[in-house]
C-alpha cells in the first residue's frame, strides 16, 4: 500500500518505495498530507491593484450611462390621488368618506402626457406606507388551498380570515386576499375611451401551478367587516388576475404592482382622463395611492438608482485609480523591503 | 485499607471484582439519554436546543423550525456517531480481552476459562510470550532460580526486559504443589503505582513454615506486560478487572482548553450579549410601533385584547430572527478543521525521525492552535536535548586523568597499559565498574553477549569496561538471594558472590553492593553514585582533592560523571548489618527510608576508587532550534534533575544562555533561607536593572533553592520569572517540575513542557502543551503527551509551522464564521424596520438553512490549505510568530473589524437591493433571492481576498460553490411547492439582476481591497512585508545550503569543544566571557539572519507590551 502510494505520486520512484516497504509507520507521501499542493499566491501589488479599479471604473461607466439613459427613456407618469379624490366638504374625516359606502366614490382626473409613450404601457397603482410584509400580513394566506379544491379546509394559517362566523372555510382564505385593492381605473383619451388589457398580468407561473383553475371564491367578504374587493365566484382563482398579482406580497412599503397594460401609443402633450373609483381605505394609516403610468426598457420602468450607483461607483473607483498612482509616484514604497520589518528595525521604533 | 488475599481459596472470592477489563463509557441503553446530556453540558448547545424549541412555537418562529433543528440533529448525530464509534471499538478490544482464554487452577486442577473470570486467589498459569490477564504475584517459574523476564512495553513503554522473580518462601516449589498451595497476601488496596507494592505473603502449611515474606514489584507480573525468554510462569491474581495498576491509572484526562478556544468562547458571549441587546431594543420598539402604528394598519387585523403574553411576541420573534448570530456551524467547522490539523502532524514527512522509525503524533486533536502560542518552552535535559545515548568518555583513577588527551579514554595509551600491567587500582575500578550495577548479561546462541540495562549510564559503564578487557559474562541466581557475577578479564574467570543490592533511589543518589570474592571469601562493598553522595562517605584519611577537581571539570565539558568506590566488610560486620537489611525490607511501613537508613549504615568510610565521565551528546540540531525558537520570541526553561554545572554547559553549548557579554547568569543559592531570599533580591534587583539593556540575562536555580523559594517567596519568584526570558533549574524532582509549569500558567503564559521520560510526565501533563520525545527511556512521556515527537528538532516545525498555520487558520475561520452569520443578521434587522418591526424574515427558511449550513460553511473549510507565507519564508523570519503569541489575528479589535465589516456589508447589499427592486420590482421573494444572491457573491470574494494562497481546492471550492449556489437554486426554483417557484429563473433572465450583484460586489469589496491595499502597502505588517518579500523576488537566500553549512560548523565546534580543555580554563565561571561559544554564537546568527541583521533581543518587558496591544 506504502509502495504504491510512493510510486502513484513519484516522488523518488523506486528507492522511496522500499523505503516506505521497510517500514509502515513512515507517513505516506503525498502532496495533500504534507501541505505542499501547488497554490499560486497573488499578491496586492500596486500595479494588480490599480489596474483593478482603472478596469472597474472604465466598465462601470459605460454600464452606468447605458442603465441610465434606459432609465431616461422609459416616460413616467405618476398621479397622486389619494388626496385630491376625496370631495372638498369630507377632507376633514376622509376615514367616514371612505369607510362609508353611500358616498359617491367616483373621481376624474386629468393627466398630461409629457413625451410620447409607446405601447404596452404599463398601468400600476402604488401605495405607500403599506405593509404587505408585516408578519401578521404576509403568513395569512393558505397557498394549498389556492391550489387546489380537495385542501378548501385548510385554513389554519388565515387566521385571523380563516372562516366565517359560523365556521365555513372561507375561498381564498387570509388576509392578503381579503384586502384586496379595489380602486378601479378607467382611461379616455381624447373623449375616447382607452382600452386597459387587464390579461396576463399576473406571471404565468402563478397562473398555472399556484392558483388552481378548480378553486372558485366562496364566502369570500362575506363577513361583518369588509377588507377590499370582492371576487366573482364563478371564475376560477387560476383566472382572478387581480388576486394573483395582490397575493404576490410586496418586500416593501412601498410597492406597485400592475393593473393592467394599455396598447396602444400616447402622444406627448395628450390629455388623459381617468375615472377612478376610490375605494380602497389608506386614510386610516395614512397611505399614498398612486397611479402610475410607465413605458418599460431592458432595464425595467424607470429607475435611476443603478445608473446613478454605477456612474459614482466607476467614477471612485478611477478616483481611488488615481490616488493611488500619485501616492505611488509621489511615495514609493519598496515591496517586502526588509528594513521595514520591526526587527530589523530599532526596537524602540516599533509600534503597532 | 488493606487487601487479604486467600491463595486458590474459592470461597471468598466474591469480595473484589472480577476480571471483566471495561473501557466503555456508554451501554446499548444508556448511550442515548447519557450521550445527550453529555453534548447538552455545552452552553452552545444548550443555547441551540432553546432556540430550537421556541421555534416549535409557530406564533412567534420566523422560519419554518426545520432550519434550526436539520442542522442541530446532524451536529448532535455526527458527534453522537463518533462516541457511538469510539465506543464500539473499546467494547471490541475489551471482549476481545475478556474473552481471551486462560488456564487457571480451579479446585486443585488446571482448566481453561476466559481471562474475565479470573477471580482475586486464582493461581493463573501463562507461557512463554502470553499477556498477563491480571495483576499476579509471581509464585513459580520454569528456571530453577525462580526468575523470569518480562516485558513492560505496555505500561511503561520501556522496552527491554525486567527481570522478576518469585518470593524467597515460594522458591523450590514443583508445579504438582503449586496447584494445591495455599497461602495468605496482605497487600495494598487498588493503586496506581506501578513501581510500586509493598506486600507481605505467608504459605499455609504444609508449605515451609509461616514466615512472613515481604513482596515488592519485582516480585509481581502486571496486566498487559508479556512473559518472554521463560517456559512457564504462575501467578497469584491479586489485582483484577479495572482494579489492576494498569486500570486503575487509566482515566480519562481533563479536556484542554486552548487559548483560542477561549477567546472564541468570549466572543461568543459578547456576541450573545449584544443579541440580548438588539432583541430587547427591537422587541420594546415593535410593541410601541405595534400599538402606536399596526393598531391603524386595519388590513393586519390586530385584535384589540392580546393574550397575556403578547408583549412577548415580538421580543422572542427577533430572539429566533438573530439567534443565526451565533453560528451553529462553527464548532462542527472548528472540531474539523483541528482534526485535520491534527493529521497535518501525523502525516508531517518532515517530522518523520528515521532513525527510530517514528512519526510525530498528535493524540490530542485540539490543542494546534496553542502551539503557535507558547510563550515559555519548559525542557528537561536528558534524552530531550540530548540524546540519552551515553558514552564513556573519560576517566580519573586515583588521581590520574586518562581519555583527556585523545578525549575517549577507551583509546588512552596509558589507561590500556595500566590495564595490561593489572595496577591494583585500575583493576579494583573496573571491577565496580562492571560490577556495581543491575545490568543483565544475555548470552545468545552464538556466544556473543548483549547487556540489558535499564539506566543507560551502567550500560555504558559496562560497555566500556568490556573493551578493557573485563567483560561481564553472567549473572546466575535469584537477585535478591544469591547472585553469582562472572566476569571475563584477560582471559580468566572471575567469580564473585552478590550477597546484597543497596539500590538506587533518587534521594540516595547512590548504589552499592554486597559482593564476596569466590576466591579469596572477601566481602567487599562497592558503590557507585553522584559526587555529592559519595564523597561524604569517603575515608576520611584520603585525599579527594583531585577528584573534586575531575568532577568539576569534567562537568564543564557537559559530561556526566559517577564516582566510584569500594570498601572491605569484615565478616561480623556484614552478618549484623545483614539482619538489620533484611529486617528493613519486610516492613511494610516507610520500607524505603528505613531502608535508606540501614544502607546508609554501610556506605561509610569508602575508598574513592575514581571519577567516571559520560558523554551524552547533544540532539542533532538542538541548538539551532533553540536558536530559531528563541528569536520566535518564546522563553526557555531548562528543568533538569542534573547538577548545575552540567546543566549550564549543556545550556551554552545549545544557545540556551549566551555568554559574556551578550548574556549574564545569575545564581539563586544558598542553604539556609535567608541565604536563598537574599540571593533571590540581589537576583530580582539585577533583573530589574537590566531589563532595558539589550542583555541576555539567565537566571539558575537549584532543587534546594527552589523548594524553599516555592514555598516562601512565590512573589518574587513570580516577577523573575516574568523579567527573565531563561532559567536553568538544576536538581528538581518530578513535582517542581510541574510546580514550575503551574507556576508560569497562573502568569498567563502559554506553555509547552517536553520531555522524554518519566520524571517528565506530571510537568507534561500540567502544561497547557505537553510534547513527549518518544525516545530511549521509554514512552511513558510521550504517552501522557499530547504529542509526540521523534526528535527535539522537530519542535521547530510543530511549532512555527504546524503551530501557527493552525492558529492563523482558526482564527480567519472563526471570525469568518461570525462574520457571514452577522452579515445575515443584519440585513434582517434592517429589513424589520422596513416590514413594521414585526419580526418578519426576509429569507424564506431554506435559504437560511442553506446559506449557513452550505453556502458559507464549505468553501472557507478549504482554509486548511491556507498558507500565509511559506514554510521557509516562517524558518528564515521565526519572529513572525509574535502574530500568533500576541493573539493579534484573533482579538476584539480583529473582530471589531469583522464586526464592522459585516454591518457595512450588510448595508451595502440591503440598501442596494431595495433600490435597484423598488417599486413594481418588491416582490418578496425576488427581493429576498437577490439580497441572498449578493451575500454570496460577497462571501465568495471576502473568501479570495482574505485567503492567502489558492490550491485547486481552494479555487474549486470558492468557486464551485459559487455555481452550486445557482444550480441548487434552479433545482429548488424548479419545484412549484418549494415557496421560491421559477424565482431564479426570472431573475437570471434580468440584465439588472447581474448588474445588481456586479455593483454590491463592487461596492462591497471595493473599500476592503483598497483599504487593504493602502495598509498592505503603507502600513505593512511584517507578514505583509514577508509575503511581499517572498513572492515578488522569489527566495532571496537559499536557506538549505545555509543550513547545512551551519551545520557543519556546528559540529566542529561541538567536537572542538570537547577536545580541547585547555582552551576552555578560561571558559566556566559565572562570567562566561571568551567562550569557545561565543564564537559560534556570532557564526550562527549571521549565517541565520540574511538581513545582516543583530539577533533579536526582544527584552520581556517588550514582550509584555506587544502581548498588551
Amino acid at each position: 500500500m506504502n509502495s504504491k502510494a510512493g510510486s502513484t505520486f513519484g516522488s523518488d520512484g523506486a528507492t522511496d518505495s522500499s523505503a516506505a516497504r521497510r517500514n509502515s509507520k513512515k507517513p505516506k507521501y503525498s502532496k495533500f498530507t504534507q501541505q505542499e499542493l501547488p497554490a499560486c499566491k497573488p499578491l496586492l501589488t500596486p500595479g494588480i491593484v490599480i489596474s483593478t479599479f482603472a478596469l472597474i471604473g472604465i466598465i462601470f461607466i459605460p454600464i452606468g450611462l447605458a442603465s441610465l439613459s434606459a432609465s431616461e427613456h422609459v416616460v413616467e407618469l405618476v398621479d397622486r390621488y389619494d388626496a385630491d379624490c376625496v370631495p372638498q366638504h369630507l377632507r376633514d374625516d376622509k376615514l367616514a368618506f371612505i369607510q362609508n359606502s353611500q358616498t359617491n366614490k367616483t373621481c376624474t382626473r386629468r393627466l398630461i402626457v409629457p413625451k410620447q409613450m409607446s405601447s404596452p404601457i404599463q398601468v400600476y397603482y402604488q401605495l405607500d406606507n403599506f405593509y404587505q410584509n408585516h408578519r401578521r400580513y404576509v403568513k395569512s394566506r393558505s397557498d394549498k388551498q389556492l391550489k387546489s379544491k380537495s385542501s378548501e379546509r385548510e385554513t389554519k394559517t388565515c387566521e385571523p380570515e380563516g372562516t366565517t362566523g359560523d365556521g365555513l372555510a372561507i375561498v381564498p382564505c387570509g388576509l392578503i386576499a381579503w384586502s384586496l385593492f379595489n380602486d378601479t381605473y378607467s382611461f379616455s383619451a381624447n373623449s375616447k375611451s382607452l382600452q386597459v388589457n387587464k390579461k396576463d398580468i399576473a406571471w404565468q407561473s402563478d397562473k398555472k401551478h399556484k392558483f388552481g383553475s378548480d378553486v372558485y371564491p366562496k364566502n369570500f367578504q362575506s363577513g361583518g367587516l369588509i377588507g377590499g374587493a370582492s371576487l366573482n365566484a364563478s371564475i376560477p382563482l387560476s383566472e382572478q388576475e387581480d388576486l394573483i398579482v395582490w397575493m404576490r406580497t410586496a418586500a416593501l412599503p412601498t410597492f406597485r404592482k400592475l393593473y393592467g397594460r394599455i396598447e396602444v401609443d400616447l402622444e406627448a402633450n395628450e390629455e388623459i382622463t381617468v375615472v377612478i373609483q376610490n375605494n380602497y381605505n389608506t386614510y386610516s394609516f395614512g397611505g399614498k395611492k398612486k397611479l402610475v403610468l410607465s413605458t418599460t426598457s431592458w432595464i425595467g420602468g424607470k429607475n435611476n438608482f443603478l445608473g446613478v450607483a454605477y456612474l459614482t461607483v466607476g467614477g471612485l473607483c478611477l478616483f481611488l485609480a488615481m490616488g493611488f498612482i500619485l501616492l505611488y509616484v509621489f511615495k514609493p514604497r519598496t515591496l517586502g523591503d526588509p528594513s521595514y520589518l520591526s526587527w530589523n528595525r530599532n526596537a524602540a521604533g516599533y509600534s503597532n | 485499607m488493606k487487601r487479604i488475599v486467600y491463595i486458590n481459596d474459592e470461597s471468598c472470592q466474591d469480595l473484589y471484582c472480577d476480571n471483566r477489563v471495561s473501557n466503555r463509557k456508554y451501554t446499548l441503553l444508556n448511550f442515548l439519554p447519557k450521550n445527550l446530556w453529555e453534548q447538552f453540558r455545552r452552553f452552545m448547545n444548550q443555547y441551540f436546543l432553546l432556540i430550537a424549541c421556541l421555534q416549535l412555537w409557530s406564533l412567534i418562529t420566523p422560519v419554518n423550525p426545520a432550519s434550526t433543528w436539520g442542522p442541530l440533529i446532524i451536529i448532535f448525530a455526527v458527534s453522537a456517531t463518533k462516541e457511538a464509534w469510539d465506543d464500539y471499538n473499546r467494547y471490541l478490544s475489551d471482549k476481545q480481552a475478556n474473552e481471551k482464554e486462560v488456564w487457571v487452577v480451579k479446585n486443585g486442577v488446571r482448566k481453561h476459562i476466559q481471562a474475565q473470570d479470573i477471580c482475586v486467589g486464582n493461581v493463573v498459569w501463562l507461557r512463554e510470550n502470553d499477556e498477563v490477564p491480571c495483576d499476579l504475584v509471581l509464585i513459580g517459574t520454569s528456571e530453577p532460580q525462580g526468575t523470569c523476564y518480562v516485558e513492560t512495553a505496555a505500561l511503561d513503554g520501556e522496552t527491554d526486559l525486567k527481570t522478576r522473580v518469585i518470593p524467597p518462601t515460594c522458591v523450590g516449589l514443583d508445579s504438582e504443589q503449586l496447584h494445591r498451595i495455599k497461602g495468605v497476601i496482605e497487600c495494598p488496596n487498588p493503586d496506581k503505582d506501578i513501581r510500586r507494592f509493598v506486600a507481605n505473603m505467608r504459605l499455609f502449611p504444609p508449605f515451609i513454615d509461616n514466615d512472613i515474606c515481604p513482596l515488592t514489584i519485582n516480585n509481581t507480573l502486571l496486566q498487559s506486560c508479556y512473559l518472554r525468554n521463560t517456559e512457564w510462569a504462575c501467578g497469584v491474581a491479586v489485582y483484577t478487572g479495572n482494579e489492576t495498576k494498569l486500570g486503575m491509572s487509566r482515566g480519562i484526562p481533563e479536556p484542554k482548553l486552548t487559548a483560542m478556544d477561549a477567546m472564541i468562547d468570549k466572543l461568543t458571549g459578547a456576541i450573545f450579549l449584544f443579541q440580548i441587546v438588539v432583541v430587547v431594543v427591537l422587541g420594546f420598539a415593535g410593541n410601541v410601533w405595534k400599538d402606536t402604528e399596526a393598531r391603524k394598519q386595519w388590513y393586519v387585523k390586530y385584535p384589540e385584547e392580546g393574550p397575556w403574553y403578547e408583549l412577548l411576541v415580538i421580543p422572542l420573534r427577533f430572539e429566533l430572527l438573530c439567534s443565526i448570530m451565533i453560528p451553529i456551524s462553527i464548532k462542527v467547522s472548528l472540531d474539523l478543521m483541528k482534526s485535520l490539523y491534527a493529521k497535518f502532524i501525523d502525516w508531517d514527512e518532515d517530522m518523520f525521525d528515521a532513525e527510530t522509525k517514528t512519526p510525530a503524533h498528535a493524540a490530542n486533536t485540539a490543542i494546534s492552535e496553542d502551539l503557535g502560542q507558547v510563550e515559555y518552552i519548559l525542557t528537561d535535559k536528558t534524552g530531550t536535548l540530548t540524546e540519552n545515548r551515553m558514552i564513556f568518555k573519560r576517566c580519573c583513577i586515583n588521581g590520574i586523568f586518562f581519555g583527556n588527551e585523545s578525549g575517549d579514554a577507551l583509546e588512552d595509551v596509558e589507561l590500556l597499559n595500566a590495564v595490561a600491567n593489572n595496577i591494583p587500582h585500575v583493576i579494583r575500578f573496573l571491577t565496580v565498574m562492571t560490577l556495581c550495577n543491575t545490568v543483565i548479561p544475555i548470552k545468545s546462541k552464538s556466544g556473543a553477549i548483549s547487556y540489558k540495562a535499564q539506566s543507560q549510564d551502567e550500560d555504558a559503564l559496562v560497555k566500556a569496561a568490556a573493551q578493557l578487557h573485563m567483560v561481564l559474562i553472567g549473572k546466575n541466581g535469584n537477585i535478591i538471594v544469591e547472585v553469582f557475577a562472572e566476569i571475563n578479564f584477560n582471559g580468566s574467570i572471575l567469580q564473585y558472590e552478590v550477597l546484597d543490592i543497596l539500590e538506587f533511589t533518587s534521594d540516595r543518589k547512590r548504589m552499592s553492593m554486597v559482593v564476596k570474592d569466590c576466591q579469596t571469601g572477601k566481602i567487599f562493598l562497592l558503590s557507585k553514585g553522584a559526587d555529592e553522595a559519595i564523597f561524604p562517605c569517603s575515608n576520611s584519611g584520603q585525599q579527594i582533592r583531585t577528584f573534586m577537581d575531575a568532577v568539576e571539570q569534567y562537568a564543564q565539558l557537559g559530561l556526566r560523571t559517577l564516582c566510584l568506590g569500594w570498601r572491605e566488610l569484615k565478616e561480623d560486620e556484614y552478618i549484623e548489618w545483614s539482619h538489620m537489611f533484611k529486617e528493613a525490607s519486610s516492613t511494610l511501613v516507610d520500607r524505603e527510608w528505613r531502608l535508606a537508613e540501614v544502607c546508609q549504615r554501610l556506605e561509610h568510610d569508602l575508598e574513592i576508587l575514581g571519577v567516571t565521565a559520560i558523554e551524552d551528546r547533544l540532539q542533532d540540531g538542538v541548538p539551532e532550534t533553540i536558536e530559531i525558537l528563541r528569536k520566535a520570541g518564546i522563553n526557555f526553561w531548562m528543568l533538569t534533575g542534573d547538577k548545575q554545572s552540567t546543566a549550564i554547559q549543556i545550556a551554552l553549548l545549545c544557545n540556551f544562555i549566551s555568554s559574556e557579554p551578550k548574556g549574564q547568569l545569575l545564581f539563586i543559592n544558598g542553604k539556609t533561607e535567608d541565604e536563598v531570599a537574599r540571593s533571590l533580591e540581589r537576583v530580582l534587583l539585577t533583573m530589574r536593572i537590566t531589563t532595558s539593556e539589550p542583555k541576555e540575562l539567565a537566571f539558575v536555580v537549584d532543587g534546594w533553592a527552589l523548594e524553599i523559594i516555592l514555598k516562601q517567596y512565590k512573589e518574587a519568584f513570580t516577577e523573575l520569572a516574568i523579567l527573565s526570558r531563561t532559567a536553568i533549574c538544576c536538581r528538581v524532582t518530578p513535582s517542581q517540575k510541574a510546580q514550575l509549569v503551574e507556576l508560569l500558567k497562573s502568569c498567563d503564559y502559554r506553555t509547552l513542557a517536553i520531555g522524554d521520560g518519566g520524571n517528565d510526565v506530571r510537568m507534561i501533563q500540567q502544561a497547557d502543551i505537553g510534547v513527549g520525545i518518544s525516545g530511549r527511556e521509554g514512552l511513558q512521556a510521550a504517552r501522557a503527551a499530547d504529542y509526540s515527537i521523534g526528535k527535539f528538532r522537530f519542535l521547530k516545525r510543530l511549532i512555527l509551522v504546524h503551530g501557527r498555520y493552525s492558529y492563523n487558520r482558526t482564527a480567519f475561520l472563526s471570525q469568518y464564521s461570525f462574520y457571514k452569520s452577522l452579515l445575515i443578521c443584519f440585513i434582517q434587522i434592517i429589513f424589520s424596520f422596513l416590514s413594521g418591526i414585526s419580526g418578519t424574515s426576509l429569507f424564506n427558511s431554506v435559504s437560511l438553512m442553506a446559506y449557513n449550513v452550505f453556502y458559507t460553511s464549505i468553501p472557507v473549510l478549504t482554509v486548511v490549505l491556507d498558507k500565509d507565507l511559506s514554510e521557509r519564508t516562517v524558518m528564515q523570519h521565526p519572529q513572525i510568530l509574535i502574530y500568533c503569541q500576541a493573539g493579534r489575528l484573533l482579538n476584539p479589535s480583529t473582530f471589531a473589524g469583522w464586526f464592522g465589516r459585516s454591518v457595512y456589508h450588510a448595508i451595502v447589499v440591503f440598501l442596494i437591493t431595495i433600490h435597484a427592486y423598488a417599486d413594481e420590482k418588491s416582490e418578496m421573494e425576488e427581493l429576498s433571492m437577490v439580497a441572498l444572491s449578493g451575500c454570496i457573491w460577497l462571501q465568495a470574494f471576502v473568501v479570495t481576498l482574505e485567503m492567502n494562497s489558492f490550491t485547486i481546492l481552494q479555487i474549486l471550492a470558492i468557486w464551485g460553490n459559487f455555481v452550486a449556489f445557482y444550480v441548487i437554486n434552479f433545482i429548488v426554483s424548479s419545484i412549484p411547492s418549494a415557496g421560491m417557484y421559477t424565482i431564479m429563473f426570472r431573475l437570471c433572465t434580468q440584465p439588472s439582476y447581474w448588474i445588481t450583484m456586479v455593483l454590491i460586489v463592487a461596492l462591497g469589496m471595493g473599500p476592503v481591497l483598497a483599504l487593504r491595499y493602502f495598509r498592505y502597502t503603507y502600513r505593512p505588517s511584517a507578514i505583509n512585508i514577508l509575503q511581499q518579500a517572498e513572492r515578488s523576488r522569489g527566495p532571496i537566500y537559499s536557506l538549505g545550503m545555509l543550513e547545512s553549512q551551519l551545520k557543519s560548523v556546528e559540529k566542529d565546534v561541538a567536537s572542538l569543544s570537547i577536545n580541547q580543555p585547555k582552551s576552555r580554563s578560561s571558559v566556566y565561571e559565572p562570567l562566561l566571557s571568551d567562550s569557545p561559544t561565543a564564537t559560534r554564537r556570532s557564526i550562527g546568527p549571521s549565517a541565520f539572519d540574511f538581513f545582516q541583521s543583530m539577533p533579536s533581543r526582544i527584552s520581556s518587558s517588550y514582550m509584555r507590551n506587544c502581548k498588551d496591544n
